[in-house]
């Protein structure tokens, strides 16, 4: 007889997990799985400690406790908000009814599809970052990279967990295959196409915590609102941690304009480049390019799955209980702008139901309009004459209504070679990559940073910006 | 959906909208790209590969170029040209927006199409492998499953699906289910998981329930394809080199006269002896003929849709038309072969059109040895025993003769001759009529061996025909479509005759029914957002 394990040491979780032996047996069988992926995939960088955040509970206080941990050995587990034992169906043909507990046989493989796909971008992360450590501006930067890397680590975990307490044996196969493909694999490649750039250089990492990780807050949104309690609760606990990655994004983002403005202040020109800051319009071309990317993460603009999903309560939408409708949409409209052949933009009325992606997509934007709104006051607060600006919806677009149009930054329908004899204006060229990647020298002294980017306002959890975040050998 | 312009069948390679075919010495590629923005008819995109009847029409051509104007060709390699999808099929708004007997002539016609990829593979010795780079639903598995081999990327996310139960509550129509249990040899109960998820299966388990022969890693993809391809055209026993052109069509030898009723189909024989096959090429007699003809029967069941009796005669001298058959027959090569299989092939379209077909049996027509078939096809047949009717004085009088023919090289989708099928299980009388073949059979003989229906005498001729015309257009056509497929294919069960009689009926019945195509049906709600309300009475 093998000895008994405390499950609850070992995975630490409040969903009952010591009491229910096939969930156990299948995440003992995982484990060791997850734990060669993030050895193969997980950052490159070995330290001797990180002071990280690790979820401890789900109440409303005290959910996190901060130490410093030996990467390897964080505490992947699982949490669920608490239930509530009222909540009732938001909207869809379902509207009213009692919340699932389990998965309706009806839509079984429906939700298995929408919890994979949201479950391969939480490793793809990871995966994309893995070489970050090597270049961290400071050790500030480089624990919050760890930081967001052990909690997308957990956010597979919480995606697995479902799909091994619910989805029986191909869900297993699904939890497993989530570690099989990998990031930009040219034989398994990630399932959505923006988790297969690459995110070579710390701007790319801010950026891609700004805007990517924001669409996944509102993936996460949309699916908090399920009528799948599990999946509900599961997603509203990966929100609060979400929230933390995409502080890393919008203070790094901050903190590169203010170095930026600082550089072009005492040298009195824009061109600071030779500084060693990033010029301005470096930094618009990758909002150009992370927005875009990210924007194709949404979805066609017209989506019967996505109506498919709503009207059996799957997915909702942002705030759905918020919203003042019937919550069914089968009888709202809504207009779509298109492009036309000739040029132009037109619209089309079309039921609501089928711009479901639109809907999210559009609160999505008005939130990123936010950031770029901070980093214009900086740049007006330092006396600096320049505005950044998201730009058009249909710009540099791979998905969607868009895709196959050539449309400008400022929303100009125009033909292939005026878009490629645009493209460098509008687009990191590789000249502006690698340039941005020789300013990436690793800073891992106490207090120090490096000089493309200014030092944090606040540290971490209350710490000063000089605490030593990690141990390195 | 119908279209107020008659639907043609020509297409040219070059002018292709929805397909890719480039040969690689014995292997050629045919890759989908489906122009998502032409379709046949207006309303509907082609998203996703997904495809209509324009689509297929191309892969049609296709696959016919393939067998005559590349000898060369041993394998041929059906993939996509788009990225992570291989196929989505039929097009579900086309589907849905389509008027029911639009619909039926869609899937018949695809269902031929991929009959004759098989056909090739088994009779062509021109093998087809689905080379599948990405998802691969519906009628996407279905393409898939008519190619002899089907080979999978490895990906870990692509699979391959028949989500119409669960999806649209219709079947996979396009032999989808009788060959992933007949030709696959799937085991019924994994079928039965398979068909009813609408996620469908990757990797290793394809492999394991036999859905898919092989995996194949992403990377380097195309090239391990080729690779497999260049193997499996080693196997092949196809030799042949200098394939012949097939030219515009001429419409010399086939004519179609449309009434609102009925079609007359006017098929004249030869007008000089047999030359070379090869030097002729689209223009000998039997390759042109059967091209018209095959032709003609697409247009017909495409645009003439109450055009429900088609008359079926023939003009000329069967002298000459057996010396072309035996042109034919006694090539003993790959374009003598393709000419037999192409023939057969048109056989068969007549075998599974729902039309009443009569055949007109009059003096000067030559329904000898392979035009007979088109006799022998019909649900019956009429001989004039007498003189012509404008011509009272004439010594001409109808005859039909037997040739090799009819006795093997033209089977039905059941695996029978058109006379081992009107004759089933009368072995003496099957023997009979082989000694009888090669001589002129007249009117009173042709009763006698039981060849034809009737054979009125010249005062009667025009009524009887008349009355019997007018007696089939008053008729129900659903039950008269029932009648003729339920008479048509006697004996043993194969996959063709399952997909076109069982599967086609079962579908024709669904597509109808208020679950698939009543206002809250799945197939009328699909792309709705809306989820189909079902009948729960079973019936």
């Amino acid at each position: 007889m093998p000895e008994k394990i405390d499950y609850d040491a070992k995975i630490p979780n409040n969903v009952n997990l010591s009491e229910d032996r096939r969930l156990q047996r299948a995440l003992e069988g995982w484990q060791p799985k997850f734990m060669h992926w993030w050895g193969e995939m997980g950052p490159t960088l070995e330290t001797q400690g990180v002071y990280l955040r690790t979820a401890v509970s789900v109440g409303r206080e005290g959910w996190a406790h901060f130490d410093h941990v030996n990467v390897p050995d964080y505490r992947w587990g699982i949490f669920l908000a608490e239930r509530d034992p009222d909540r009732r169906i938001a909207f869809g043909e379902h509207k009213g009814e009692e919340v699932w507990q389990q998965v309706p046989g009806e839509y079984r493989a429906d939700l298995q599809r929408l919890i994979v796909i949201q479950g391969d971008t939480e490793p793809a992360s990871v995966e994309q970052q893995k070489l970050l450590g090597l270049t961290a501006p400071s050790l500030y930067d480089l624990r919050n990279l760890f930081q967001v890397n052990v909690e997308e680590g957990r956010h597979l975990w919480a995606m697995v967990y479902l799909l091994h307490a619910y989805f029986g044996r191909e869900g297993r196969d699904e939890a497993e295959g989530l570690l099989l493909r990998n990031s930009g694999s040219p034989d398994a490649p990630r399932i959505l196409g923006a988790f297969n750039e690459e995110t070579a250089d710390w701007l790319a990492f801010y950026m891609f915590t700004y805007f990517t990780d924001r669409d996944g807050k509102y993936q996460l949104g949309t699916l908090k609102e399920s009528s799948f309690d599990p999946l509900s609760r599961t997603c509203e606990f990966m929100l609060k941690e979400e929230a933390h990655h995409m502080m890393v994004g919008t203070t790094g983002v901050d903190r590169v304009v203010t170095r930026s403005a600082e550089l072009i202040r005492e040298h009195d020109t824009l061109d600071i480049g030779p500084h060693g800051g990033i010029p301005l319009d470096i930094i618009q071309k990758y909002i150009n390019f992370h927005y875009t990317v990210s924007l194709d993460l949404f979805g066609s603009e017209t989506s019967t799955n996505a109506a498919n999903y709503y009207t059996a309560g799957l997915k909702g939408r942002w705030q759905e209980t918020r919203r003042k409708d019937d919550h069914k949409l089968t009888d709202d409209a809504r207009t779509l702008e298109k492009p036309a052949a000739d040029g132009t933009w037109t619209s089309e009325e079309m039921q609501a139901i089928l711009l479901l992606n639109l809907d999210l997509r559009s609160e999505y934007v008005a939130d990123c309009q936010t950031g770029v709104k901070r980093w214009n006051k900086i740049l007006a607060d330092a006396g600096v004459d320049h505005t950044f600006r998201l730009p058009h919806p249909g710009f540099n677009r791979e998905v969607g209504i868009n895709s196959g149009h050539h449309v400008t930054p400022d929303g100009t329908i125009v033909d292939e070679a005026t878009w490629q004899a645009g493209k460098s204006k509008w687009l990191p060229t590789t000249e502006d990559l690698t340039f941005v990647r020789s300013l990436m020298h690793p800073v891992y002294e106490r207090g120090k940073i490096a000089s493309w980017v200014a030092p944090p306002r606040q540290g971490i959890n209350g710490k000063p910006f000089d605490y030593e975040y990690v141990y390195l050998t | 959906m119908t279209t107020t312009t008659p639907v043609t069948f020509d297409r040219r390679p070059d002018e292709y909208r929805h397909w890719r075919l480039h040969v690689d010495g014995e292997v050629a590629w045919l890759e989908m790209d489906v122009d998502e923005q032409g379709g046949l008819v207006p309303g509907y995109e082609l998203k996703l590969n997904s495809y209509d009847l324009g689509v297929d029409i191309e892969l049609y051509d296709a696959t016919q170029r393939l067998r005559f104007e590349h000898p060369e060709v041993r394998v041929v390699v059906v993939t996509s040209a788009k990225d992570k999808v291989f196929c989505a099929g039929a097009n579900i708004r086309m589907l849905a927006a389509s008027e029911h007997h639009w619909k039926v002539n869609f899937c018949k016609f695809t269902n031929e199409t991929r009959n004759g990829m098989e056909d090739a593979t088994e009779h062509s010795g021109q093998t087809y492998v689905a080379a599948v780079n990405g998802t691969c639903a519906g009628g996407g598995y279905e393409i898939a499953l008519a190619c002899e081999k089907i080979l999978l990327i490895d990906d870990n996310s692509s699979t391959v699906a028949l989500p119409e139960v669960p999806l649209l509550g219709v079947l996979p129509g396009t032999g989808g289910l009788t060959r992933v249990v007949d030709k696959r040899r799937v085991r019924r109960d994994l079928a039965d998981v398979f068909a009813t998820r609408p996620d469908g299966v990757k990797g290793k388990t394809a492999v394991d329930w036999r859905l898919v022969d092989e995996l194949v890693p992403r990377q380097g993809f195309r090239e391990a394809v080729a690779k497999r391809a260049r193997e499996i055209a080693r196997e092949s026993d196809r030799t042949g080199e200098g394939g012949i052109e097939l030219t515009p069509l001429e419409h010399r030898y086939v004519d179609t006269d449309v009434t609102k009723d009925q079609v007359t189909i006017t098929i004249k024989g030869p007008e000089n002896d047999p030359g070379d096959l090869h030097e002729e090429g689209a223009n000998g007699w039997f390759l042109a003929m059967t091209r018209e003809l095959d032709d003609a029967i697409l247009r017909l069941r495409t645009n003439e849709v109450e055009a429900g009796t088609w008359i079926l005669k023939t003009q000329g001298d069967p002298e000459k038309v057996l010396a072309h058959e035996q042109a034919v027959f006694g090539a003993k090569d790959w374009l003598g072969n393709e000419i037999t299989q192409y023939f057969k092939r048109t056989l068969k379209r007549l075998d599974v059109t729902s039309r009443s077909l009569i055949a007109l049996i009059e003096p000067g027509s030559c329904f000898a040895g392979s035009l007979l078939e088109l006799a022998l096809a019909a649900d019956r047949q009429y001989i004039l025993d007498g003189p012509p009717i404008d011509d009272e004085d004439s010594d001409e009088r109808a005859t039909i003769r037997l040739s090799e023919a009819n006795f093997g090289p033209f089977p039905m989708g059941n695996g029978l001759t058109r006379l081992q099928a009107r004759f089933h299980g009368d072995d003496d009388h099957l023997a009979w009529l082989a000694r009888e073949k090669d001589h002129e059979l007249s009117a009173a003989e042709a009763v006698e061996l039981g060849l034809v229906t009737d054979a009125p005498d010249d005062l009667d001729w025009e009524d009887e025909i008349r009355i019997a015309l007018e007696g089939r257009a008053s008729l129900s056509p659903d039950a008269l479509t029932g009648l003729e497929a339920n008479h048509r294919f006697v004996g043993p069960e194969t996959i063709e005759t399952k997909i076109f009689g069982r599967l086609a009926a079962w579908q024709n019945w669904i597509f109808t029914r208020p679950n698939a195509s009543g206002p809250e049906g799945a197939l009328r709600r699909y792309g709705t957002g809306q989820k189909a309300v079902f009948d729960r009475k079973r019936v």
